[in-house]
């Protein structure tokens, strides 16, 4: 089990071409000994990549890869003691399920009682000991990803196991099995678990953390709870939940940030960082879940004409105009749902500021994110 | 719902059935036709299996054909390990991949009867660079009298022709198998011996069915090339089945036997073809 530091990391699989394209552009990062982590991101963000960089199936155009401190860039990936599973099932099909998930036991050099032991182990928790003698050939789609899955799991001495979205294949009912055995896998060995996904749902049931990835970089890294509650960058904000957060352009003004004639009141942390950074991409941020919908008039509400309204059985999402912007509330079922128009209002404590698409915060301790 | 039966729509096989009739079964049964009659101009006997028993019984015939199956058992041994190898070898992309290509693909478009003049000249003592240079190397190397040297240079000119064929239909097969298998290979800590056994060789063996076919039905039948460069000699150590055929046929016009022959030739290469397939797509259920 290793910790896994990525310093100064970046990867181009064009390097020298003339104007390089970077899939993994300069980041650090930590995966911290023994977690379960999830890295979430749109296709094309560079999360496979990211991984094969891990494994050292790629080697990176710049930066260092280390475990537990030591670099590992030249190490090759049979060196480096560690298991990948990929997006698409990988068996070999001369091979029974057994030897199958023998196999990487057997070019470590492990003896015959710890094979039986780990294999049966194994095929016991992913349902596979019925089709143990059965060729690999032979099996259904679902039976081949799992032995693919086998085969990451059987070695438990590993510095991580990492997964390329292993559940693509995989219908949805045992997609669900299935990554519950994982989490009870991982609680039993806690290896450090790297879980690629693009599925929010997924990542979070998952991951004790989850790294959103966007454009080559990892934006965020923290728990499901702190990506919804403080998105740090719009995209997180856009990307995580469903529907994803609003965002509203607005400009600077003497009392703080205004939206035509209305206000946004400031705390003085982010009064001060308007101070600070002189840019004109601003914007505020309130998730649909924060919005207050009301019938009546209020103090604090704006008046805004209702669009359209779903409904999606345990809540609805309401569509409503402000001005020139389309706001999203998400209302619980029993709620009453405003006809033509309705008051809305945003409460402080979850409307967020973002400078140059960057989250300012509200408080110090999360500076540091 | 009722089904109701037409018959019509046997009228559209008709078409196939005839082009299958002309192409294939006519033929054939003319052949039949002959091996079971005596024929001499205008009258004909009758003779039942007769001819079949002198075709079995003939020892050059039965000479020809051992002499036939180690051929094409040589032809086998070699080019299909020298293919993989030569595919294996190859570059995976980039300019050098397109130049290896055209070099293989080369031999296998020489028409045969120039494969066997090449070889001809090339292997003479006096004048050929092949023939001169083994002979300069302090070898007794001579074709055309020693049946130990005809036999080598036969193989040798199959191999240079047909190896190409295994080579470019396994590089066609390595070049089909994902990345992920390898990536997994070398995550799973495999040698490169367990990455050619369990991944490469798998991954071939329908390119390699259909090479080891065409290599055994191709080489079964070989006439030309050793008819151009040994004339089947010397003596008849190079005649294989159908130099043996062609001679009764059209030598010494002896239709009838040349019938049976033909019959028996058909079978084996039938029954080989068989045994061939049987076993290599033997096990993929289980
Ligand atoms: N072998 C390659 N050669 C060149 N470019 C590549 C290669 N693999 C990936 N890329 C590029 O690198 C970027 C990141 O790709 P990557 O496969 O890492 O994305 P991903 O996040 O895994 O996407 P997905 O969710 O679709 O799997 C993409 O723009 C892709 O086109
Ligand atoms: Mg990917």
């Amino acid at each position: 089990m290793a910790e896994i530091h990525l310093k100064s990391l970046a990867h181009s699989y064009n390097r020298h071409a003339e104007k390089p394209e970077y899939a993994i552009r300069e980041m650090d990062h930590v995966w911290h000994d023994g977690g379960a982590f999830a890295l979430l991101g749109p296709s094309g963000c560079g999360k496979s990549t990211l991984l094969n960089i891990i494994s050292g199936l790629l080697k990176p155009s710049d930066g260092e890869v280390l475990f537990n401190g030591v670099k590992v860039n030249d190490i090759l990936p049979q060196d480096r003691n560690i298991a990948q599973v990929f997006q698409f099932p990988v068996v070999y099909d001369t091979m029974s399920v057994f030897d199958n998930l023998a196999f990487p036991l057997r070019n470590m050099g492990a003896g015959d009682a710890k094979i039986q032991s780990k294999v049966s182990e194994i095929a016991e928790i992913l349902e596979l000991t019925e089709v143990l003698k059965k060729k690999a050939a032979n099996l259904t789609a679902d039976e081949k990803q799992k032995v693919s899955m086998g085969r990451g799991l059987v070695r438990d001495d590993v510095s991580a196991i990492l997964f390329d979205e292993p559940l693509t294949v995989i219908d949805p009912q045992l997609k669900w099995k299935l990554r519950r055995k994982l989490k009870q896998i991982h609680q039993k060995f806690k290896t450090t678990m790297v879980y690629v996904t693009h599925d929010q749902l997924e990542a979070s049931t998952f991951a004790d953390k989850i790294a959103l990835m966007y454009q080559g970089q990892v934006v965020q890294f923290g728990t499901p709870r702190e990506l919804f509650e403080q998105p740090n960058h719009t995209f997180v904000g856009y990307f995580i939940g469903s529907p994803g957060m609003n965002f509203l352009e607005v400009k600077r003004c003497e009392q703080g940030v205004c939206l035509g004639e209305k206000i946004f009141p400031l705390n003085e942390l982010e009064k001060q960082a308007l101070q600070m950074i002189d840019s004109n991409n601003l914007k505020v941020g309130i998730r649909p879940e924060f919005v207050h919908v009301w019938d009546d008039p209020d103090d604090s509400a704006y008046r805004a004409e209702v669009e359209f309204v779903e409904d999606l059985g345990t809540y609805k999402i309401v569509s409503l105009r402000l001005g020139e912007h389309l706001i999203k509330a998400r209302l619980q079922e029993d709620q009453k749902v405003p006809k033509e128009h309705a008051f809305i209002s945003f409460p402080e404590q979850w409307l967020m500021l973002y400078i140059d698409e960057f989250l300012v915060a509200k408080d110090d301790h999360n500076e540091e994110n | 719902m009722k089904k109701t039966k037409s018959n019509k729509a046997w009228f559209l096989v008709l078409p196939v059935f005839i082009l299958v009739a002309f192409s294939a079964i006519v033929p054939l049964m003319t052949v039949v036709n002959y091996s079971i009659q005596d024929i001499f101009g205008a009258t004909r006997y009758f003779v039942g299996v007769e001819w079949y028993r002198e075709i079995l019984n003939n020892s050059r015939l039965q000479d020809s054909l051992v002499r036939q199956f180690v051929f094409s058992g040589s032809v086998l041994l070699i080019e299909v390990p020298l293919g993989i190898a030569v595919a294996l070898m190859m570059p995976k992309a980039g300019k050098w991949s397109v130049v290896t290509l055209l070099v293989l693909a080369l031999p296998l478009l020489v028409p045969l009867n120039v494969v066997g003049t090449i070889w001809q000249i090339f292997g003479r003592a006096d004048i050929g660079l092949f023939g001169w240079g083994l002979n300069a190397l302090g070898m007794d190397y001579n074709y055309a009298a020693n049946p130990m040297d005809a036999w080598f240079t036969v193989l040798l000119m199959d191999v240079w022709h047909w190896t190409s064929l295994i080579a470019l239909l396994c590089y066609s097969g390595l070049r089909a198998i994902p990345d992920a298998y390898y990536q997994a290979a070398s995550i799973d800590r495999a040698s490169n011996w367990a990455v050619f056994r369990y991944i490469q060789l798998p991954k071939l063996k329908s390119v390699l069915l259909i090479g080891v076919l065409l290599r055994f039905m191709d080489s079964f039948m070989i006439y030309t090339e050793p008819f151009v460069l040994t004339g089947g000699g010397p003596g008849n150590s190079t005649t294989f089945l159908s130099q043996a055929l062609t001679k009764m046929a059209v030598g010494q016009f002896d239709i009838g036997p040349a019938g049976a022959f033909s019959i028996i030739y058909f079978l084996i290469i039938l029954l080989v073809s068989w045994l061939f397939y049987t076993a290599m797509t033997h096990g993929d259920s289980k």
